[in-house]
């Protein structure tokens, strides 16, 4: 089972980056063989407009099961929750510890209605 | 002849120099084309996602989702699609609005709650423009493409700024942009008795114009609380605004004669 945090570096030693669209490194988290890949998220820094549909698309693409980070915006987390992936919020402190305590099964995935809406989006997705 | 009234900084005063309040006769939706996908023919490739520089698609493993918000209408997904999954139909952004004041025309143009790009309304009213008269075009704040856009192509521009140092520092990037688009540019500076001179010292350094000082006056305020133009309630205000009418005439026939 694979996992991507938000980090503000790019190893396991740096904070786990509070922005799931604007973070600067995707640390990609294997359970079963403890491996760590880092990912630059320059794309997503960088980007004007559609920061997290860009990063959504990334850890989409790198096949993980859930993301760990401090918050997710409504475009991101309807891109994740559309491909399977559980968002868990309100991360914070070193991403070592926050893999720690994700293996002991602190966190809960947030639900779509803990997610900030744009007034339209509903309608939208009615009309899609 | 196209005007353009702009400002770096935002509360500058453009709306109050360029225009009246206006009844609306009539209004027209504004639309952009976005994509529209067919799950049977899509095959889950990624290669519109991966070609839409704005994000507005991803692919998941359901297929692709569509964030038409970030979408700006260029079609080239239709175009990448190995599969021709993907149409194009129309989106209703905002509206443009007709209407009078006395004998002036106005034209308003209104982005729908929660859209992201003014662009393309912006785009629909300038479309819309006379041929024939003077059009003053009242833009956006900053130098973000819905001003470009408004900038583009104009035959002068009146850039209003205020002597504070945000005043200074906005006015300078929208300095940047007029010379970017080789637009004839001169300034009237708003509240001009407030603040302090690097306005002025600026405009002189950069060999701009200042066509117009505006003092700070409660009675501008209060007319245009009541609705009423400042030209028509403030002593003055009106001799400066055929000032700068003069001005824009004048520098029209040297463009023509030049």
């Amino acid at each position: 089972m694979k996992a991507a945090v938000t980090a503000t570096g790019g190893d396991v030693s740096s904070e786990v980056d509070p922005r799931f669209g604007r973070a600067r490194w995707f640390l990609i988290v294997d359970t079963e063989s403890d491996a760590v890949v880092a990912i630059d998220n320059s794309v997503g820094v960088e980007a004007g407009h559609g920061a997290g549909v860009a990063s959504a698309q990334t850890v989409i693409d790198q096949g993980v099961s859930c993301v760990l980070t401090g918050h997710c915006g409504p475009k991101a987390f309807r891109a994740l929750e559309a491909a399977g992936i559980d968002v868990l919020l309100g991360v914070s402190g070193s991403v070592s510890s926050a893999i720690e305590r994700w293996r002991k099964g602190e966190f809960k995935a947030a639900s779509a209605a803990a997610s900030p809406r744009r007034p339209n989006e509903d309608k939208e997705r009615e009309d899609a | 002849m196209e005007v353009a009234i702009a400002s770096g900084k935002g509360g500058t005063g453009k709306t109050t120099v360029a225009l009246r309040r206006p009844s609306i006769e009539g209004s027209t939706p504004v639309e952009v084309m976005v994509p529209k996908i067919d799950p049977d023919r899509c095959v889950g490739c990624g290669a519109c996602a991966r070609f839409c520089r704005f994000h507005a698609l991803a692919c998941v493993k359901d297929g692709v989702l569509l964030f038409p918000e970030l979408c700006h209408g260029c079609g080239g997904c239709s175009l990448v699609c190995p599969e021709s999954a993907i149409a194009e139909v129309p989106r209703t952004v905002g509206v443009v609005e007709r209407g009078r004041s006395g004998s002036l025309g106005f034209i308003q143009g209104r982005l729908m709650i929660g859209e992201a790009s003014a662009t393309p309304v912006v785009r629909a009213i300038k479309r819309g423009l006379p041929n024939d008269g003077i059009v003053v075009l009242d833009a956006p704040p900053g130098t973000s493409c819905p001003v470009l856009e408004t900038l583009t192509g104009v035959d002068h521009l009146i850039l209003i700024t205020e002597p504070t140092p945000f005043g200074l520092n906005d006015l300078a990037l929208a300095v940047e942009a007029a010379r970017a688009l080789e637009l004839p540019t001169s300034v009237i500076v708003n509240r001009s008795d407030v603040g302090d001179g690097r306005v002025v010292e600026y405009c002189a350094r950069e060999g701009l114009d200042i066509w117009l000082e505006i003092p700070n006056d409660r009675a501008v305020a209060e007319a245009y609380a009541r609705g009423v133009l400042p030209a028509e309630a403030v002593d003055g205000y009106r001799d400066g605004v055929a000032r700068v009418a003069e001005r824009l005439l004048r520098a029209r026939s040297e463009s023509v004669a030049g």
